[in-house]
């Protein structure tokens, strides 16, 4: 077999590059892999972020517009079947939204891109432990994204392509009854396939972690991005395969008459909310511990001091990511559940603020006293600081189950994990990106557009969703097309505000164009003294084999 | 490794065609299991040649890779380091494959468990649609249900198993001990008791007084011991190659981590079998009642 001369007889010394293809299609070396997942995720999240323009242009008016202008001027429907479609299609993009940004941007950023990128450097590795797995845990990725893009364009439910049942894919309305189509199969078995990818990712990400630390590298001693992705990756390995399972479970309730999730088999379709938000709860820590990673870091370096209490940092990540599988039935107290079984998750809900609250206070007492300086990803750190806490308080709002009884499905929760994430993960993904762009890259970014991209997307993501606390205060439900006209003023500023993140977003691409045309050197480390892990002994960019020659850690830790 | 300056004993693989393809492989499959089911791109529901196209290129991708990954074992590329790595790799995809049975055994103690609570559910039972199913379901198994008397057929499967836990064993040893005849009759026994417990299985489900479409109990049941029993086939397949690598000459008294691995997978498959025996077989019977029973 050809191929077998390919992959075996080529011996390669420490930086000699293979040619285009066989470097990115077949590549087995971890910053080109994460390379791949960082192009990746752009432009999954263009797509992703495209969805959630088609959300805001549909609730800047009242009334049912833009969804309906597109079923009668692109599918040519009319009257009231264009309108049912338009439901349905809204529905659809806010579903599908919500799918991509978790399982194709976010998680792909962090973990496979900067997890790929800097674990390695940072801990004195050469590569990952599995090269060529790393491989098809990205190029499944990408089969997955693929096949839920297809999902989107396939016969759904009764009015519609695609599914229209939002993220959590609860049934009945994942059952046959809501969505007969293939659609729904597909999406489940494109998530059967990110799932896989992730798990594959995870056990890659934990054994390198475990197994090849430089020497003198000890867990204590680890940065704390290393700590953040190996928590993030316990949690990948645990949680994935029961939302597997219940995945199964409903395709099989689909296609083969099993009656798992169907009342009238004496099924339960709660099982199916708490088997998926056992996975479901570690999954949006899965989505943060990578950016508390990044912004420990950068608030360190651009402090020039020590994070503060760095073992408290990393057992508080530890913490978060135990106490994270023990609290997933606080998305569900509206489903009917024993009071006592309330009591006990609201508690265990808010004990999640204390590591939180360890992190955030960490950070500000590692600002002062300082000597602080506000380059670029020093901006999105304080950003990411302020707009976490402010997810975090709504958040433990949210976790009494009292209180959630009223604000259940509604604007408030979306304003809460969106400033969790939208806000939390995606600023620590930005933090990150410009922390680390000349290092991955070896071309200076310039710091006015990167720093007019944060001012933007600063104002322009609040403008967007604090509104929405009001929203939901007010009673306004998710997943719904139209409202009240009384909702109107904050719907509108809240598109306001979308604009206003078009606007950052498209600064972002001058500034990442710019910075290619421009190809300004960087230097192996432009932070200076305050900026301590090992990455910033190489050069920018790295050799494609690093640390041929293991380097001794002989530094104090503590990053 | 050959390279001169690389002074680590860490495993730098080389560019392979084998991820690419196989993700390829994943989405026909994919794509072949939706037109399966339902029809795709105006093709007939019940097409099946795109799902065994995914299928053979899966195998065709397991093949070529494994491949690879032997060749490397042989060149001396698995140093000790990197065989740690290689272990804890093994360990955590099965405690990946352990969350994943925990996904099965949720949904059946859920179903053995709060079926009063469900069933005296008042918005349910409120419900013409559901009452009638939700009264059969007050009892677990529910009622209509003959369920098996796990101390005839499962007991014997049990110790089937069990058996074949030792008989692996036996050719680990023998293998250590570089009496290579030993390792393999020790493997036979193996196998062959993991297709003894394969047909007894089949044998059993042949047997079964419910089905797995269109009840509860059958399909709580049959899809932890179906998937289950997919493992034990899994790990037949894996003795298996293990055995034809010995035949052949590979695999050395101190360096035999396939074997390592197959029998750390027969052993984890063990485990999920005494956890069904003990929960899915023998306590309903003996607590629940067993339905009818035999």
């Amino acid at each position: 077999m050809p191929m077998d001369e390919v992959a075996l007889d080529h011996h390669h010394d420490a930086d000699h590059k293979p040619g285009f293809f066989v470097r990115w299609l077949f590549s087995t070396n971890h910053k080109d892999i994460g390379t791949l997942y960082l192009v990746f995720a752009l432009i999954a999240g263009i797509v992703g972020y495209t969805l959630s323009g088609l959300i805001r242009w549909e609730l800047m008016e009242p009334g049912i517009g833009p969804m309906l202008w597109i079923q009668t001027h692109f599918f040519g429907l009319e009257g009231a079947e264009a309108i049912q479609h338009a439901k349905h299609f809204y529905n659809m993009v806010i579903t599908y939204h919500g799918l991509i940004m978790i399982f194709f941007l976010v998680m792909p950023a962090l973990i496979g891109g900067f997890g790929n990128w800097f674990v390695p450097l940072m801990i004195g590795a050469p590569d990952m432990a599995f090269p060529r797995m790393n491989n098809i845990s990205f190029w499944l990725t990408v089969a997955a994204f693929t096949l839920a893009c297809i999902s989107m364009t396939i016969p759904g439910g009764a009015s519609g392509n695609g599914f229209a049942g939002g993220w959590v894919l609860y049934p009945p309305l994942s059952s046959t009854v809501g969505h007969p189509g293939p659609a729904m199969d597909l999406l489940i078995l494109s998530l059967h396939t990110a799932g896989i990818a992730s798990i594959l990712g995870a056990i890659n990400f934990i054994v390198t972690i475990l197994n090849m630390r430089a020497p003198g590298m000890t867990m204590h001693k680890m940065p704390l991005f290393a700590w953040g992705i190996l928590v993030t990756a316990v949690l990948l390995l645990l949680s994935l395969p029961v939302l597997a399972a219940a995945l199964t479970m409903l395709l099989t309730d689909r296609n083969f008459g099993s009656q798992f999730f169907n009342p009238g088999g004496g099924g339960d379709p709660v099982m199916f909310q708490h088997l998926f938000w056992f996975f479901g709860h570690p999954e949006v820590y899965i989505m943060i511990l990578p950016a508390f990673g990044i912004i420990s870091h950068i608030v360190s370096t651009f402090s020039k001091k020590p994070i503060f209490g760095y073992l408290g940092m990393a057992y508080a990540m530890v913490s978060i990511g135990v106490i994270g599988f023990v609290v997933w039935a606080h998305h569900m107290y509206t489903v009917g559940m024993n009071v006592d079984l309330k009591a006990y998750f609201v508690a265990a809900t808010m004990v999640i603020a204390v590591p939180t609250g360890i992190k955030i206070f960490s950070w500000i007492a590692t600002m002062w006293g300082g000597s602080i300086e506000f380059k670029v990803p020093m901006l999105w750190a304080i950003g990411f600081i302020f707009l976490f806490t402010v997810g975090g308080v709504t958040g433990v709002v949210l976790a009494n189950a009292g209180i959630d009884h009223t604000l259940h499905d509604t604007y408030y929760v979306v304003a809460h994990f969106h400033y969790v994430l939208s806000l939390g993960a995606v600023f620590g993904l930005f933090a990150g990106w410009y922390y680390w762009f000349e290092k991955m890259f070896g071309i200076k970014y310039n710091g006015m557009i990167g720093g007019l991209h944060f001012w933007l997307m600063f104002i322009g993501s609040n403008v967007l969703f604090f509104p929405q606390h009001f929203l939901g205060l007010q009673g306004m439900p998710r997943r719904y097309i139209d409202y009240a006209d009384g909702f109107h003023t904050w719907h509108y500023w809240s598109s306001v505000g979308y604009l206003i993140t078009l606007a950052a977003t498209t600064v972002f691409f001058i500034g990442l164009v710019e910075a290619f045309v421009r190809r300004r050197k960087g230097v192996a480390n432009p932070w200076g003294e305050g900026a301590t892990t090992l990455e910033w002994t190489l050069p920018s960019p790295p050799p494609f084999h690093q640390y041929s020659e293991l380097p001794h850690f002989t530094g104090k830790g503590g990053h | 490794m050959a390279h001169g300056e690389v002074k680590h004993d860490y495993h730098l693989v080389n560019p392979s065609p084998w991820p690419l393809i196989g993700s390829v492989a994943v989405m026909t499959t994919a794509l072949g299991a939706v037109n399966f089911m339902k029809g795709l791109f105006g093709m007939e529901k019940g097409t099946w040649w795109l799902l065994a196209l995914g299928f053979a290129m899966i195998i065709w991708v397991m093949i070529g890779w494994w491949r690879e990954v032997i060749k490397e074992g042989r060149i001396g590329d698995h140093t000790p380091v990197v065989s740690i790595g290689l272990r804890y790799g093994m360990i955590l995809f099965i405690a990946s494959e352990v969350m994943f049975f925990v996904g099965w055994f949720w949904s059946f103690f859920e179903f053995a468990i709060y079926h009063t609570a469900r069933a005296g559910a008042h918005w349910d039972a409120a419900n013409p649609l559901y009452a009638d199913a939700l009264s059969r379901f007050k009892h677990w198994p529910p009622a209509g249900v003959e369920t098996f008397d796990p101390f005839h057929l499962p007991l014997i499967n049990t110790l089937v198993l069990l058996l074949s836990g030792t008989t692996v064993t036996w050719a680990h040893h023998a293998l250590q001990h570089n009496d290579r005849n030993g390792a393999k009759i020790g493997l036979v026994f193996t196998i062959l008791l993991g297709m003894l417990f394969t047909s007894l299985q089949a044998f059993e489900y042949s047997h079964a007084q419910f089905t797995y479409d269109g009840t509860l109990y059958g399909s709580a049941f049959f899809m932890a011991t179906g998937f289950h029993g997919a493992h034990v086939v899994i790990g037949t397949i894996f003795l298996i190659v293990c055995l034809v690598r010995l035949m052949m000459g590979g695999m050395t008294p101190t360096k035999h981590l396939g074997f390592e691995f197959a029998a750390w997978y027969w052993h984890f498959v063990d485990v999920v079998w005494l956890f069904l025996f003990a929960f899915v077989y023998v306590t309903p019977y003996l607590v629940l009642g067993g339905g009818e029973g035999h």
